[in-house]
């Protein structure tokens, strides 16, 4: 094997390099995998690759976490979940590691993270997604945070996106 | 939207993982019970339908290049000229709308963290608004989806 990269390979952080046909890969899945018996030969048409080059590229890729996962990932607006509340905490900084991961734990918080604060025009640094039918379905669960948090909590708030993104239209996902 | 029980048993089952192999389709067909044309025909039909935004690998952009989180605070009645002008910009893959003074929230995404603050200052400066940047330091629970909760939906 040669240690030799092209111009076009870059190494990610973790050390995979990634070639021009990784990215040509990246490129033609990244809309979704083709819903056929062999994905991967479908692929491989138009890529010119062969079906088994495709899917060990395809698996090296997420064995280096470019690929994060893969799933049949569901739309939550269009299933019904027409409320998407950002819940924003302001945290004491020696806690949000060990609350940022509890709160992660909770089955019905789609992501966790931790957030630098732009003070003092934004204080908060721990950020936790939730989703609900109705907005009070959204507060109850941003109440159970709250609660988890307890006094470590100093302020928190909820931006909630559906209802203005529907009358506006601004639904700008791409 | 009303799902019976095999798409939201697949909707459950493979929202978080699909298996990678030579037949993916017919893997799942053998674990639920259906033949793989089942399979592809219901998803199929739920992606046409928009309940799945996709069927497919979901990107670690912070593995492959560089993302941010911003935020920007437009005058209400500029909203829909900034958002255009946000969307407009390179490398924007997800923008909303947020009831907050912080009105407008999305993310950019660029090749390395150099061409992605250079692109950030570009529309920084094209929009005349300070942009709120929010890099994530540490992520507890990454996009795994949360269980969906068919009898609140029905």
């Amino acid at each position: 094997m040669s240690t030799s990269t092209s111009l076009s390979d870059t190494e990610t952080q973790n050390g995979f390099v990634m070639t021009e046909r990784d990215r040509e890969l990246i490129l033609a899945t990244q809309a979704g995998l083709p819903l056929v018996s062999d994905p991967w030969a479908e692929l491989g048409k138009k890529l010119n690759m062969d079906a088994d080059e495709v899917l060990s590229r395809f698996q090296a890729l997420q064995d280096a976490g470019v690929i994060r996962r893969v799933a049949a990932v569901p739309d939550h607006y269009r299933l019904g979940y027409r409320y998407n509340g950002m819940t924003v905490w302001d945290i004491v900084d020696d806690r949000v590691a060990e609350l940022g991961a509890a709160i992660g734990e909770l089955p019905f918080v789609s992501h966790c993270y931790r957030r630098p604060r732009h003070l003092p025009y934004w204080s908060f640094n721990l950020f936790a997604m939730v989703h609900g039918t109705t907005r009070e379905e959204v507060e109850d669960k941003a109440a159970q945070i709250r609660a988890v948090l307890g006094d470590a909590c100093r302020q928190n708030t909820i931006l909630y996106s559906s209802a203005i993104l529907k009358k506006t239209g601004l639904r700008l996902r791409k | 939207m009303t799902l019976d029980a095999a798409d939201r048993q697949l909707i459950d089952s493979y929202q978080r993982n699909l298996p990678v192999c030579e037949r993916p389709y017919e893997e799942i067909a053998r674990s639920l019970g259906l033949t793989e044309a089942e399979v592809i025909h219901r998803l199929s039909a739920l992606q046409e339908k928009q309940v799945l935004s996709r069927v497919g690998p979901v990107f670690e952009h912070s593995q492959a290049g560089a993302s941010l989180l911003a935020a920007v605070a437009a005058p209400e009645a500029q909203m829909d000229l900034v958002a255009a002008r946000i969307n407009r910009a390179p490398g924007v893959n997800h923008n909303y709308a947020r009831e907050h003074t912080y009105n407008l929230w999305f993310v950019m995404t660029a090749p390395d963290h150099e061409l992605l603050d250079e692109h950030l200052d570009e529309l920084e400066h094209e929009l005349r608004l300070p942009m709120l940047r929010l890099p994530m330091v540490e992520g507890y629970h990454i996009d795994l989806g949360f269980d969906i909760d068919w009898e609140a939906l029905s």
